[in-house]
């Protein structure tokens, strides 16, 4: 696609300052999402890909700030706009949903108001009107008996209803990027696959571009068109995520790769063990010197200990931060 | 839902006493102020006067019918006030932080260290009695409370989930407030509220008896009680049954208060679903 990304992300460096200790929590991630693209952020906890997110949608608060860096929304500068012109994208432009549909909703307005409250704010709607959209964006997101529904309170619902709650007020204004961070971890495997099926659907017929974040690789090179590997505040590879699998280069994607159970495998058949990634990922006050991964990685030479690797492309647009990438 | 004893007793007490101040031209048997007739002055209770009679012949009935509009408005305008007030600074300090949050903490530690009823005397020596400027005392007196816990109430919710996806969905901050955050802490004010309303109908009744609040010959219970108090051991009902009235009033709200702290609690509102 040749037309100006919906969202691109550009060497971006978020700082954490406490007074105390000035690090760089994330460093030198650029990424770019088109319209109608699937982008997956794939990281352990701590790497940096939530407060990533935050950043984009410019929520990002003390201790925490973007140090250096762009992030552009449709060509125009995030950090350069006013709170009210901020105000105007959040919820309406760029939306988001949460790992905890449990917490996620006010629990003394019912929900068919909080959806209804999206076209009030955003597109000015009387309150009649808006709760007439309220019950079809709720039928929309496949909830049985939506106008009675509309009238119930969050502690009525289960986890998965609350969740396509959730998705009904993110998509309420056709949103043209959905930020989703962990937005089945909460959830049990099936309702997982029918609240990802619905976000996938639903976001397909609308055009409506993904950002999902996420710790599971498999779900989200399920969704994704192209994943986004992050270690320690830097994203090691991007891929499509159909070469994922087949042709990682990076030790940590590997290592994640590896770490999936799969059917049929020997693994599965509880003949060898699962592999991991041995040890733990660094805090950010001592990130390593290096390629951050050097401590936990089995091809470590001497270069990974003093030099971070550049960033080397691939072919088909991918891309990787190794010394000895294969 | 269900209420606990303690909550239907004291909404009973409440209910009938706001009764009584809503329909006291009816209830009463003659006019408060106008209906003195010396030739019964100071009879004791009995079937004709039902409370007894003062040193004017009034009917102390009829007149602590009547006090019961004063101290109601009293304790009632007085603590709404008072909630505005203290809403308002504890939800917009607690929610912005910073220096607007240094001066409304400030001024309410000043406020708590001022004992209230003496601040209200200086500001009623300054109004001068009345109702009206009695309602602004105790209105700009009693609100330290209410401010601190609408204050503790925003800052433990401001990190719940649901404001802080309201923010990401694009509410701004008025919206935020009125929306997301004062509905959740809607149970905490009230209770505080309705036991702060006992303690305006006390205050009232304080500065009334110290002679700065409502003045005789319009009854109020504390005006009546601080009228009685050199009859004491001649006739005791003068002192007993206005005392009587400020005592089942406040009880009640203290009961309604407690009760509706049990009621509004958030977990056992959410084990009752």
């Amino acid at each position: 696609m040749t037309a100006a990304p919906l969202i691109e992300v550009e060497d971006l460096r978020i700082d954490l300052d406490d007074g105390a200790r000035h690090v760089a929590a994330v460093e030198g991630v650029s990424f770019r999402i088109d319209r109608g693209e699937t982008f997956g952020l794939v990281g352990e906890s701590g790497c940096g890909k939530s407060i990533t997110a935050l950043a984009l949608i410019g929520l990002l608060r003390r201790p925490l700030s973007v140090a250096a860096g762009a992030i552009r929304f449709e060509g125009r500068e995030i950090q350069g706009l006013s709170a009210a012109e901020q105000r105007a994208l959040r919820g309406n432009r760029i939306a988001m949903i949460f790992q905890e549909p449990m917490t996620a909703l006010n629990p003394v307005s019912p929900v068919g108001r909080q959806i209804a409250e999206m076209f009030v704010l955003h597109k000015g709607k009387s309150w009649r009107e808006a709760n007439q959209l309220a019950v079809e964006a709720l039928a929309n997101v496949r909830v049985p008996a939506p106008e009675r529904r509309v009238k119930d309170y969050p502690h009525q619902l289960s986890g998965g209803m609350r969740q396509r709650v959730m998705i009904a007020i993110a998509l309420a204004c056709d949103p043209d990027l959905l930020i989703a961070d962990e937005p089945t971890t909460a959830l049990d495997v099936t309702v997982q696959a029918e609240i990802i099926e619905l976000m996938r659907n639903l976001c397909a017929e609308r055009g409506t571009a993904i950002l999902m974040i996420s710790h599971d690789l498999g779900l989200v090179a399920n969704v994704c068109r192209r994943v986004g590997v992050m270690y320690a505040g830097r994203i090691v590879e991007e891929r499509g995520s159909d070469d994922i699998f087949r042709a990682c280069a990076h030790p940590y994607t590997q290592g994640l790769v590896d770490s999936l159970p799969r059917l049929g495998s020997r693994a599965a058949l509880g003949r060898s063990r699962l592999r991991e990634i041995a040890g733990v990922v660094p805090a950010i006050a001592d990130f390593p010197s290096g390629c951050r991964f050097n401590p936990r990685c089995a091809q470590a030479t001497e270069i990974c200990r003093t030099t971070a690797p550049e960033t080397t492309w691939l072919g088909a647009g991918g891309l990787v931060r190794c010394h000895h990438h294969a | 839902m269900k209420l606990g004893t303690s909550a239907i007793i004291g909404g009973t007490l409440f209910a009938l006493a706001i009764f009584v101040g809503l329909f006291a031209p009816w209830l009463a048997h003659t006019d408060p102020v106008m209906g003195a007739n010396l030739m019964n002055a100071e009879e004791p209770p009995s079937w004709t006067w039902w409370f007894g009679t003062d040193a004017q012949g009034r009917d102390i009935y009829s007149r602590v019918v009547h006090g019961a509009r004063i101290s109601l408005t009293v304790g009632i305008v007085s603590q709404l006030v008072n909630s505005v007030i203290g809403v308002t600074l504890g939800l917009t300090a607690g929610y912005w932080g910073g220096w607007w949050d240094d001066v409304v903490n400030g001024l309410t530690n000043l406020m708590l260290a001022i004992p209230s009823l003496i601040f209200a005397l200086a500001i009623m020596a300054v109004l001068g009695p009345g109702l009206t400027s009695l309602l602004i005392a105790l209105g700009l007196t009693n609100w330290s409370f209410t401010c601190r816990i609408a204050r503790a109430s925003t800052l433990s919710l401001k990190s719940q989930g649901y404001v802080q996806a309201a923010r990401v969905l694009g509410y701004g901050d008025l919206r935020i407030m009125i929306t997301q955050l004062l509905p959740n802490m809607v149970g905490p004010i009230i209770v505080i509220g309705t036991l702060g309303m006992g303690g305006a109908v006390l205050a009232e009744a304080s500065l009334s008896f110290l002679g700065l609040g409502i003045r005789p010959p319009y009854p109020s219970w504390g005006s009546m009680l601080s009228e009685a108090r050199d009859q004491i051991t001649t006739a005791p009902w003068l002192s007993v049954f206005p005392g009587l009235a400020i005592f089942l009033t406040v009880l009640g709200l203290n009961l309604l208060g407690d009760g509706l702290r049990d009621v509004l609690d958030p977990q056992s509102r959410s084990r009752r679903a």
